[in-house]
């Protein structure tokens, strides 16, 4: 009978996460639920997410309580049919027991973050999953592959799922050879051919977009189709004193407000946030590379990669936060109302420039949606 | 890539790297290498406590062992200092520093001022502070304040692995005279540290915790135990904000204040005796600014006003614990 008792389990959303807490039950007890519906709120050092039901059925019960912290994996509620009785239930409740983490972790820990090298330069990556196609995800400017932390794992029970350390970023090497958007396509093309993988969906956020996009020009064959988040590359307008005041921030209290512009929702950047982005400023080499990227960034607005991509004609998904205080979410629309059929186009409300965080679980879907 | 490595590891660590990237840095002290022209050099114990070991097996010519007198070499750090050196010299115990204090305070602290801002004098003078270890009276003191008293200095003292690399990798680049405490018990702590290079600015207090109801100042070994009352508090129901000073001269007063301007009480943490201490200045400088945002007596946690004892059982006393923290904070409420 075991098998028609599906446990909802903590979460454990990127590497370091270890516990988390219940925030809110979304449901009540006795809801009948349908596959994807929001069932708990769940808050980590890092950040706020939502719970999904993986199965269908009545939730029976909800174990955890509200403002409790609870390790990865724990039970937090028990979905069932109404069929299943109320002393299965309980059996299973109390039989339940917290996967030994140890041997886990030890395969986590093999597959935590790679290293390779492309140029003889030092590329920290992810690599995770399997099947027959290849996604790949680009970070923005200042941003690491954590940037995908709801997204990665999500992606790869479906696909081969990459994401890198673009140079200068995360922890792979604090130089950038070639900073140009072209320079660093063809650094992740060298990159893909590294790794082994001579075609991948590419999917870029921000910097990462653009990125993407000239990998179209650089290395054709390596890109099955683009997904474009927040992308810039589409339209002049990026947001200088954002990119200019990440770069001069030098502590937690000048450093806040201005990641604060990324997220609809500012409650999301919580100090351990803040201090990630801190500890990266600080490393030797990142300084420069960020005001060398910078200067490239704000000379390069006036190129222009849609129409580029439009021409070649790879199938394209335009993924944007409603609320993107960084790049205006104006340039999905145009997508939306030029009527170009190989780019499809989502915007997603209640969400900013880091909308493949803030709305984790619908970007996720859209683009499995998209890569299928 | 950041892993865990302990405390002393992150210092061995930060001073490899700036050893490497600059040749001008350089080591000396009682043992730095430690058996030198013996057969076991490249193994040889690197201090007393092996914080510099290895580092003579890859930077032979930049560190020196040195004869057990302290006021010559640290006024020979002192000198290179001012000719274009950047000396990291090692005082095995704060304790000793009597005997070279001519050339620190009158000296050192006073070079740029005395001569136009022309001279500067960019030493580290690493030294062992804090008890702990049953090292008695005369090697266990926290004599912090002794240093913050004269202005020309700059005093520093981190509480764990990730600060000790990034706080000696800036005081070894800043231009002025550095004295930096590395606090004995805290060695084997471990935390994670990034592998890269990186630094942490000076005046820069570290918010641990945010609560919101009572702020808890501490530096060095006594942030985990506010840390740990903090926890313990949050039980009771009482949130604390605990705040890292890591640097006591310059010292981030910007940060307690606006910490004692939402809470309106203040516990200041300090493992050094009690009269004219952090803890003092700390509590001076609140009731000077913050007084109208007090809604309670300021509390102090300090040693006793005695030298610290021998005996495990009464240094377990002497410093200041868990316990007592978490009682001054509820003398607060």
């Amino acid at each position: 009978m075991k098998q028609n008792i599906i446990p909802i389990l903590m979460p454990k959303w990127g590497l370091t996460m270890k516990e988390g807490q219940v925030t809110e039950w979304i449901v009540k007890e006795g809801s009948n639920i349908s596959m994807g519906d929001e069932i708990i709120e769940v808050e980590t050092d890092k950040i706020t997410g939502v719970v999904e039901a993986v199965d269908v059925g009545m939730l029976r019960r909800c174990i955890a309580e509200t403002g409790k912290t609870y390790p990865v994996k724990s039970l937090l509620g028990v979905l069932a049919d109404s069929s299943v009785l109320d002393s299965e239930i309980e059996t299973f409740i109390e039989d339940y027991e917290i996967p030994d983490s140890e041997e886990e972790d030890a395969d986590e820990s093999a597959l935590k973050y790679l290293f390779t090298e492309v140029d003889g330069l030092r590329v920290r990556y992810a690599d995770r999953g399997s099947g027959d196609s290849v996604v790949l995800l680009i970070h923005g400017f200042g941003g690491d592959l954590d940037n995908w932390l709801f997204n990665l794992d999500a992606l790869a029970d479906k696909h081969r799922v990459l994401a890198l350390d673009l140079p200068g970023h995360g922890e792979s090497v604090k130089t950038i050879p070639d900073p140009s958007i072209s320079g660093l396509a063809k650094f992740v093309c060298k990159f893909l051919e590294v790794v082994e993988a001579p075609s991948a969906h590419i999917v870029g956020h921000s910097m990462g977009g653009a990125i993407a996009m000239q990998m179209v020009t650089e290395c054709p064959e390596s890109v099955k189709s683009l997904g474009l988040i927040c992308s810039s590359g589409l339209g002049p307008e990026i947001n200088s004193d954002y990119l200019q005041g990440f770069i001069e921030a030098q502590s937690r209290r000048e450093l806040k407000p201005v990641l604060q512009q990324l997220f609809a929702d500012e409650s999301l950047v919580n100090r351990q946030l803040v201090d990630d982005v801190l500890k990266y400023k600080r490393l030797d080499g990142v300084d420069d590379v960020l005001r060398i990227l910078l200067a490239m960034l704000l000379s390069e607005t006036e190129t222009n990669l849609s129409d580029k991509i439009m021409a070649l004609g790879k199938p394209t998904l335009v993924v944007w936060g409603e609320q993107d205080r960084i790049i205006p979410v104006a340039y999905a629309q145009n997508f939306s109302a030029s009527g170009v059929t190989s780019v499809e186009v989502e915007i997603f409300d209640s969400a900013g420039h880091m909308v493949q965080m803030e709305k984790a679980n619908d970007v996720n879907r859209r683009l499995l949606y998209f890569f299928s | 890539m950041a892993r865990t490595i302990s405390y002393k590891e992150a210092i061995n660590e930060a001073l490899d790297q700036e050893m490497t990237r600059d040749k001008l840095v350089i080591v000396m002290g009682e043992d730095s290498i430690g058996g030198t022209g013996s057969p076991g050099e490249d193994d040889a114990w690197g201090g007393p406590m092996g914080v510099t070991k290895g580092l003579y097996g890859k930077h032979g010519d930049q560190i020196m062992d040195t004869p057990l007198s302290e006021s010559a070499y640290i006024g020979a750090a002192i000198g290179a200092a001012t000719c274009g050196m950047r000396p990291v010299a090692e005082m095995m115990f704060v304790d000793f520093m009597g005997v070279c204090f001519d050339q620190i305070y009158n000296q050192a602290a006073k070079f740029k001022y005395m001569f136009g801002g022309k001279a500067e004098t960019p030493v580290v003078i690493r030294t062992m502070v804090g008890a702990g270890i049953n090292a008695a009276a005369q090697h266990s003191q926290m004599l912090t304040s002794i240093f913050t008293h004269i202005p020309g200095l700059k005093v520093v003292c981190p509480s764990n692995p990730y600060d000790a690399k990034g706080l000696l990798i800036q005081s070894i680049r800043d231009n002025d005279p550095v004295i930096f405490c590395e606090h004995k018990s805290l060695y084997g702590v471990e935390g994670e540290v990034s592998e890269e290079s990186y630094v942490i600015p000076f005046a820069e207090a570290n918010v641990m915790r945010d609560g919101g109801d009572v702020t808890i100042v501490a530096y060095g070994m006594m942030v985990g135990k506010a840390m740990d009352a903090a926890e313990t508090l949050a039980k009771e129901g009482v949130e604390c904000d605990v705040i890292d000073l890591r640097t006591l001269s310059p010292i981030d007063m910007e940060t307690v204040l606006e910490s004692v301007e939402n809470t309106g009480r203040l516990v200041v943490v300090d493992e050094a005796n009690p009269r004219c201490s952090i803890a003092t200045d700390v509590s001076a400088q609140v009731a000077q600014q913050a007084f109208k945002s007090l809604k309670a007596q300021i509390e102090m946690v300090t040693a006793p006003h005695t030298p610290v004892p021998f005996a495990s059982s009464l240094e377990d006393i002497y410093i200041p614990s868990n316990d007592s923290v978490a009682i001054a904070v509820r003398k607060t409420l």
